[in-house]
């Protein structure tokens, strides 16, 4: 227990701030799969091809290759793209990106795309008359999506949302491997210097546990919520 | 893009592609075993029974792979009474290593689609079955069981893919998988996207045909709402 301890003595405060730094990569990588969802979602249901294509091969292709491997890809050619569009400018030296993030940006890439899925999903199941009725009474293009499509639409995927913020959450684990000190990365640090893996190790298990059940109660809240009157 | 890098270091893929292919079946048939185990266990009548069973699943399906691996590669070796016993034999080798961790990764997965497949196996069955007298041993092996499992292929199918994702992560513990190898070509030529577009093919592409097994075995064992 002692090696719990908050300050210089113990590892409690160093893995305190890896388990924020852990919810604040889970958050973002969640921002940046929304913010990707929001672009590919039109594509998949879009009835032109060549769109159709693209949004079909990003999920098809992020959700079928390791998670591992897509953070390689961004870890090592990360900073190889942004130098190279940075070359295009005229700027020459060596650029750095952060670990925080390569990595959210990453993971937020994966999220993404099951993100994709759970909207595609949840807007073809809302009713077709919904759409229509929405037209016919002469709503604006903010009115028709905000208040009425989008409303519906999160009900619908909601259950499903907290989901895909559990697999985001796990697989934050991942980017331990770029150096980032997040939960693993810490205890991997501290496993190493005081020799004892088991109980590091099983202490970044159980503040695994304590993430997802905690997170599952505020998701099961914002469930109700959305599904009042239901 | 340099194509002569990603021919060559297609057959090195290839070859890692047999361990990583070794880890998943052999994962998928023990994680099987235990899922089935568990999900019986679910069932019980006994709060105790099923408390352990549901905590079983919990805490393998609220914690990351990664860190399951890492406890049983880095943590297990700790306890000294373990290095004394036969277990240790098997422990001390990354590879049985990720594959009891794969195994009870996927076994807690795999117990709660097999669970919530005995419970919409409609009860007139079972009903039908004890009316003529079958005894439930029997019911159990050759009604339950072989409709639990149809119900349970697609989710299953998705387990699979997941769980040949998962097996990258055996890469952690220096086994030379499919991932593995990529990362050690990566970093030696630096060109990530040649590799990745190798090595996500490979993937991708044993994606697509367990999706498709998967597919084929849905229509022919005809799957039921």
């Amino acid at each position: 227990m002692e090696l719990l301890y908050f300050g210089d003595k113990g590892w409690g405060d160093e893995l305190f701030f890896a388990t924020l730094m852990t919810i604040a990569v889970s958050i973002t990588a969640m921002i940046i799969g929304f913010i990707f969802a929001a672009l590919f979602t039109p594509l998949k249901l879009s009835n032109n091809k060549i769109l159709n294509s693209i949004g079909n091969a990003y999920t098809t292709v992020i959700r079928g290759v390791p998670e591992l491997l897509v953070i390689y890809l961004f870890f090592f050619g990360g900073s190889g793209a942004i130098m190279f569009v940075a070359s295009i400018f005229g700027y020459n030296d060596y650029i750095e990106i952060n670990a925080f993030l390569t990595g959210s940006f990453s993971i937020g890439i994966i999220s993404g795309a099951y993100s994709t899925e759970v909207f595609r999903g949840a807007l073809q199941s809302i009713d077709k008359g919904q759409f229509e009725a929405a037209k016919v009474l002469g709503f604006n293009k903010y009115i028709y999506f905000f208040k009425i499509i989008l409303p519906q639409m999160l009900r619908l995927a909601i259950p499903n949302l907290s989901n895909v913020w559990q697999i985001t959450l796990k697989d934050t684990s991942l980017i331990s491997v770029t150096g980032l000190v997040e939960i693993m990365r810490q205890s991997y640090i501290a496993a190493g210097s005081t020799r004892d893996p088991l109980f590091f190790y099983s202490f970044a298990a159980v503040l695994y546990l304590m993430l997802t059940f905690l997170s599952m109660q505020l998701l099961n809240r914002l469930e109700t919520k959305y599904s009042k009157g239901y | 893009m340099d194509i002569e890098l990603m021919i060559s270091s297609f057959p090195k893929l290839l070859n890692a592609t047999l361990i990583t292919l070794k880890l998943l079946s052999v994962s998928l048939i023990l994680g099987l075993f235990i899922g089935l185990g568990f999900a019986i266990l679910r069932m019980n009548n006994n709060k105790l029974i099923n408390k352990f069973a549901y905590g079983y699943s919990y805490i393998f399906r609220g914690t990351p792979l990664l860190v399951q691996i890492f406890v049983i590669y880095f943590g297990l070796g700790q306890i000294e009474y373990l290095r004394t016993t036969f277990l240790w034999v098997v422990l001390k080798e990354p590879y049985w290593c990720a594959i009891i961790a794969f195994s009870l990764n996927t076994g807690a997965y795999t117990s709660e689609i097999l669970r919530s497949a005995f419970q919409t196996i409609k009860p007139g069955y079972l009903e039908a079955g004890r009316s003529l007298g079958i005894p439930s041993k029997i019911i159990f092996t050759k009604i339950q069981i072989p409709i639990a499992i149809k119900q349970s292929l697609p989710a299953y199918g998705n387990e699979i893919i997941l769980m040949l994702k998962g097996t990258s992560l055996a890469s952690t513990v220096t086994l030379m998988d499919l991932t593995g190898v990529a990362k050690y070509i990566i970093s030696t030529t630096f060109k990530p996207i040649e590799v990745f577009i190798v090595a996500g093919g490979i993937y991708l592409f044993m994606t697509f045909i367990i999706h498709n097994v998967i597919k084929y075995l849905e229509k022919k064992y005809g799957f039921q709402t």
